[in-house]
């Protein structure tokens, strides 16, 4: 799909979100949650990126900066053509219909006191004028496509279930037919026999209505289902953008390497003969990341430089982009050997 | 919502019940003589004589029932009576107060309009006051705003009003003169200027009451409030693109009302109830005061209706919060 995308939608340069932490006394800004320390992708229309990354990596923080749920520390987001991070509130309040959000807990997500007819029609109402037969039949309509029945219109969020309130968080993302989706996490709240009606669903309004979506996720198997590419992240930052049959068959960066030995093999056979990669020690604190690379910490493969100098983000291969030492050919060759002949000095000198 | 309504009333019964049993066991219980204020040349014999006149005489039980048929029977007769000007209940005998010797209920009626006006009054004013308070400083939490809301209902809740009344006379009556220290009941408001000084004397009453109130219900509405602004469909809501305004008075502010709703319906009963430190300090004639002078005369029949009235109010308003939280709150069903 990637070639016949010829713009990105939606493209994300340098994005940082630092959350405050105040203690003390006086309440004073004693430091910074770096929940996305620079981050830049670009996702081109009609494509799916996915986004994955273990619980507490930053996934959600940067779907929700994208669409401006938070403010930004700094960078920029252009979300066709349009700059998000900075536009004044009207403004951003305009552009809001282009960009939707299927959010992670469909319980909480909607309004308790509000029906189906309300949540869906409130942004119809916010952005269009419509008359309440038109409003009533556009609610219908969206009901219909993501099979919902239609008299359910004047039901409270509570009398559905899990995935039926999915399907009226994505009915009322699609009220004002947006071109790009941020689904956060969309299915992990629901049940596996659920989870695949909902996946099929987002894949065919995709299909059908030529949407756009930077789907997150922690389950790499469904990524690997619903993405045209996939971005892994690690501690803030992206480790290593690429299109998705290239990532999953051989990983660059030794964390996704790490992680995609993690997803359950179904074959015995072959479930025996791979080898899982298992990292020691914990993530480090985002209020505190180390310095240099941030898996240097945990990394099988971590060499010298890894500890002090940060590695760029850069395209590797054509659509591949990876950051880590490994690949970063030129100085790290050097390096390399350098270390390699710092421990054979020391093994000299040991015997 | 109906058949819940109706189980309540039903289940109400034997609770109110239960209720009198115990006022009317606790005030036979409690020490006290309607007698100790007769001088005492007046001799023992005469004295339990007069006992018995009252009633005192008999059984216990037998005092107990006869209370409750006047009460639950011969009273609203009365009422009845006085409206539709029949004469059922004609020749029989009320709850009479020992210490004015006329019916209790014709006092309370009595004492009730003043009450009710500068109670009621203050208890509106500390609604108008507190939500707007609350709404702010949660939205605006840790602001210059919410940190001055916060300390002024940290002194509302401990500066009790008979050190807050006191100290609003010194200030605004003896040093002032701007208001009336003195609340007159016998003020009769027919034109403009009357009903200025109407509005004078109650200023500070309302005041002293409405800064309590504002304090608890203003924290209430904060903190319900917080709880909200906090909850996903809040992100939901401002995703869709709705205004701010939007946001919070229809989204947050109308789900943060349920709790604060209920709160405010189970204070009504407490404006029944009167201040009575509040109604002592400003001499507001009303039923705080009332009581209290009951309870120090050893009044027993007006201290046992007035404490039975108040059951029965509370009664009433926690049923009527609870059926306000099933219409407040679609996903609570009472059937």
């Amino acid at each position: 799909m990637l070639d016949d995308a010829d713009r990105p939608l939606v493209s994300v340069r340098n994005l940082k979100m630092h959350f405050p932490i105040y203690g003390g006394l006086m309440r004073r800004r004693v430091g910074e949650v770096k929940a996305v320390d620079g981050i830049s992708f670009e996702i081109f229309e009609g494509e799916t990126l996915g986004l994955v990354g273990e619980s507490g990596c930053g996934k959600s923080t940067v779907g929700r900066t994208i669409l401006r749920l938070y403010e930004a520390t700094a960078g920029d987001v252009i979300i066709d053509g349009k700059e998000i991070a900075h536009a004044e509130p009207e403004e951003l309040r305009r552009m809001r219909p282009t960009m939707q959000m299927i959010f992670q807990d469909p319980q909480a997500s909607l309004n308790p006191r509000m029906t189906v007819r309300d949540i869906v029609g409130e942004p119809l109402r916010e952005h269009m004028a419509l008359s309440n037969t038109e409003l009533t039949d556009r609610v219908h309509q969206l009901m219909d496509q993501v099979g919902l029945n239609r008299d359910f219109a004047d039901r409270y969020p509570h009398e559905f279930s899990g995935g039926q309130r999915q399907r009226i968080g994505i009915a009322r993302a699609l009220a004002l037919n947006p071109k790009f989706i941020v689904c956060d996490e969309p299915i992990a709240a629901l049940d596996v026999s659920i989870q695949a009606q909902v996946v099929n669903l987002l894949e065919e309004l995709q299909d059908r209505l030529g949407l756009t979506y930077l789907f997150i996720s922690h389950d790499l198997s469904m990524v690997r289902h619903i993405a045209d590419r996939v971005a892994v992240m690690y501690l803030g930052q992206i480790a290593e953008l690429a299109p998705r049959d290239a990532l999953y068959e051989k990983p660059l960066h030794p964390y996704t390497e790490a992680l995609l030995s993690a997803v359950p093999e179904p074959d015995p056979t072959i479930a025996a003969k791979t080898e899982r990669i298992i990292l020691t020690g914990d993530v480090p604190s985002p209020s505190n990341p180390p310095t240099g690379c941030n898996f240097s910490t945990r990394c099988p493969k971590v060499m010298d430089i890894c500890t002090r100098e940060t590695p760029t983000f850069r395209e590797q291969e054509p659509g591949r982009f990876v950051a880590c030492h490994l690949y970063n050919s030129e100085q790290t060759s050097a390096a390399n050997a350098a270390s390699e002949v710092n421990k054979s000095i020391q093994q000299g000198e040991e015997t | 919502m109906f058949t819940f309504t109706i189980r309540r009333l039903t289940l109400a019964v034997p609770t109110l019940l239960f209720i009198s049993l115990v006022i009317f066991l606790l005030l036979q219980l409690a020490p006290g003589d309607p007698m100790a204020q007769v001088p005492l040349t007046v001799p023992p014999e005469v004295k339990q004589k007069m006992r018995e006149a009252l009633g005192l005489g008999e059984p216990m039980h037998v005092q107990y029932l006869k209370w409750l048929r006047q009460f639950f029977w011969i009273e609203p007769l009365n009422l009845f009576d006085y409206m539709f000007g029949t004469g059922l209940a004609e020749g029989e005998l009320r709850v009479i107060s020992w210490q004015t010797r006329s019916p209790v209920v014709d006092i309370v009626v009595q004492r009730l309009p003043q009450t009710l006006w500068v109670v009621g009054m203050a208890y509106v004013v500390g609604i108008l006051i507190a939500l707007p308070i609350g709404i702010i400083s949660a939205y605006k939490q840790y602001s210059m705003f919410d940190q001055v809301g916060t300390f002024v209902s940290m002194v509302g809740f401990s500066i009790p009003p008979f050190f807050s009344g006191v100290l609003v006379i010194v200030i605004f009556s003896v040093q002032l003169g701007w208001f009336p220290s003195i609340y007159d009941t016998t003020h009769v408001v027919n034109d403009w200027a009357s009903f200025k000084v109407q509005l004078l004397q109650m200023f500070l009453p309302v005041m002293v009451l409405a800064l309590q109130i504002t304090a608890q219900i203003s924290r209430f509405m904060r903190a319900s409030m917080l709880d909200n602004l906090n909850q996903d469909y809040v992100r939901t809501a401002r995703a869709k693109g709705a205004r701010e305004r939007v946001v919070v008075l229809v989204h947050v502010l109308r789900n943060s009302m349920i709790p604060v709703v209920t709160v405010i319906a189970l204070g009504i009963p407490s404006i029944f109830g009167g201040a009575i430190i509040t109604e002592q300090v400003f001499k507001v004639n009303g039923i705080g005061q009332l009581l209290i002078t009951s309870i120090e005369a050893n009044d027993l029949p007006m201290v046992q209706t007035l404490t039975f009235i108040f059951a029965i109010l509370i009664v009433l308003f926690n049923l009527i919060a609870d059926i306000l939280y099933g219409v407040l709150d679609p996903r609570i069903r009472y059937d």
